[in-house]
């Protein structure tokens, strides 16, 4: 808190204003609209709706259709995850070490993240395509015949292989950023202590780089959540039907295909429930993070 | 050493081929002709239309109502992500200077209000927020389109952050030169915060400009629609054809990846300050 503050009885509402007004707009309303409506069945033709409790939900949750959504949700996020995370680590480690062109290595490594989720997606189905693209030819040398939009697993390894390639840079960045911030004088004196590179590594770097790791986790895992909008979007081509999709895709697809007010409402509000969990997860590392400095 | 330094760049390399030869493919496939394409795939040497392909693309009317083209889609696209950067960097800064340098009833009220809404993301609130804009007539609007994503608090949090580090003498020095809150804002916090406010309008500008799923909510009316929202149309039109015009789909790809990756490639290291920055 500052010590010394302006004492003003209109100029702080002035400040707040266009702010606070954009926010009960376009955030406050609609979070409470979700929540009403998730407890309401609302007639398909509009024609007013009735209270239904937690019907929305109970029939949500024992679908078995939400529980596939779900399933692939957990496995793709988790993959998505440990696979960026241990990309990027890799490379920011070996970026960080090498002497000779570190900076166009780190350039050529970090530009990626400019490109936009579903212009991402367009390549990957381009060069996931049956017809055209290279790599069905390169996997058809080992007996694979990839056949994205029509087979399951293979359209969720081509969203896999897709999202983390787009999520690679921003894990690298920090990575690197994180590698950067040790200490010239810790890791020389671990240098003389051990020899062995790749003890060294699990020892006192990789230590000190939890914290940025803990972190980059949960960015991974919002990541994961609600930015592979465009990725699944563009790669199950519009006809969702038998494809792997996330559970953010299902509340659009209930929504605004399905005209399920109730059922999409009661899902944005599980989700609601799961995102808070990890903001306080993540609000209580930051702290942590902030201790460590 | 010697040997060890040459495995480093071995892996190196092998990561920046995966970073860059999908959209090394793309660029490549954008300069061929569509039955090139179609009989032999995507393709990994330059080809001599990549001329006509983007003058195509750029000039030519296309989509369903043969009324925009991929200049009026770049204009949306600008207009998105200067739009969006310019918005959240003015109402943010103005928020944060009133969160921490005044006094006033309910002042922790307000901030957690605007702090709430970094716990949900757009997507999760979709359905609500789409019919709100539309009760609102805001459909098919350069408005409706930016200002709800103005909604979340990611730059307030961030200049609040800044401020709270400025020290506490250059405000007890502009009081005793008689400064008023808005001279101090502008004389002194203004200009102290440049190098903040570029790192966030470039991470601003990159991601409205990237918005996918609220333009394609939105705007019904091709006329407004941006580069990143084309590529549904591109997904339809160009990829569902009999004959798929994919180095056109292509040449639009790179035309909507182009100026977010220069921006941060340019503005590199303004860009990983503020996201490293940002997110402490």
């Amino acid at each position: 808190m500052k010590k010394v503050l302006f004492q003003s009885r209109l100029v702080p509402y002035l400040l707040l204003f266009p702010q606070l007004s954009i926010v009960i707009v376009f955030f406050l309303w609609p979070a409470a609209e979700a929540v009403r409506a998730s407890f309401y069945l609302e007639d398909p033709f509009g024609f007013g709706s009735t209270f239904v409790g937690f019907d929305n939900f109970v029939d949500t949750v024992t679908s078995t259709d939400y529980g596939r959504v779900a399933r692939f949700t957990a496995v793709f996020t988790s993959l998505v995850t440990f696979l960026s995370l241990g990309l990027a680590l890799l490379l920011a480690v070996k970026a960080d070490k090498v002497l000779r062109g570190s900076s166009t290595y780190k350039t050529l490594l970090m530009w990626v993240y400019a490109v936009a989720p579903p212009v991402a997606g367009l390549i990957g189905v381009l060069l996931f395509d049956q017809h055209v693209g290279p790599i069905v030819d390169f996997v058809a040398i080992f007996g694979w015949n990839l056949n994205i939009g029509v087979d399951y697993y293979d359209t969720a390894f081509a969203m896999t292989v897709t999202a983390v390639w787009k999520q690679v840079p921003v894990n690298f960045i920090f990575f690197l950023s994180g590698l950067q911030g040790i200490s010239k004088s810790v890791q020389e004196a671990a240098s003389i202590d051990c020899r062995s590179g790749f003890r060294r590594f699990w020892t006192v770097t990789f230590p000190l780089l939890a914290p940025t790791g803990f972190f980059l986790l949960i960015i991974n895992i919002t990541y994961a959540f609600f930015d592979t909008f465009g990725i699944v979007d563009i790669l199950v081509k519009n006809e969702p039907g038998n494809n792997p999709v996330t559970l953010v895709y299902k509340v659009y697809l209930d929504g605004f295909r399905g005209n399920d007010l109730g059922g999409s409402s009661a899902q944005s509000v599980i989700l609601m429930a799961l995102v808070f969990i990890l903001t306080v997860i993540q609000f209580r590392l930051i702290e942590r993070r902030v201790h460590y400095n | 050493m010697k040997r060890l330094q040459l495995s480093d760049h071995l892996v190196l390399i092998g990561g920046v081929i995966f970073m860059v030869a999908p959209v090394m493919i793309a660029i490549m496939t954008s300069t061929h002709d569509a039955i090139t394409i179609y009989k032999s795939g995507l393709q990994f040497l330059p080809g001599g239309q990549m001329l006509e392909n983007y003058e195509t693309v750029l000039f030519r009317a296309g989509g369903f109502t043969k009324e925009v083209n991929g200049l009026v889609m770049m204009k949306n696209s600008l207009i998105l992500g200067l739009g969006f950067a310019i918005g959240k960097i003015v109402i943010s800064m103005l928020a944060a200077y009133a969160i921490v340098y005044f006094r006033f009833p309910m002042a922790t009220l307000c901030f957690w209000v605007i702090f709430c809404t970094l716990l949900l993301p757009l997507e999760v609130r979709i359905l609500p927020s789409y019919e709100i804009v539309q009760s609102l007539g805001m459909t098919n609007t350069y408005s409706g389109l930016i200002v709800p994503l103005i909604a979340s608090a990611t730059g307030t949090f961030f200049f609040r952050q800044f401020f709270m580090s400025v020290p506490d003498e250059l405000l007890e020095a502009a009081r005793i030169d008689g400064a008023g809150p808005w001279k101090f804002f502008f004389d002194i916090l203004v200009p102290l915060s440049k190098t903040m406010i570029a790192a966030i309008f470039i991470i601003m500008f990159v991601y409205g400009w990237n918005q996918y799923l609220w333009p394609t909510l939105i705007t019904t009316d091709e006329a407004l629609f941006t580069l990143v929202r084309g590529i549904k149309q591109i997904m339809q039109v160009w990829v569902g054809a009999q004959i798929p015009a994919l180095n056109e789909a292509m040449a639009l790809a790179i035309l909507a990846m182009l100026p977010p990756v220069i921006v941060v490639v340019i503005f590199q290291s303004w860009f990983i300050k503020g996201l490293v920055e940002s997110d402490k």
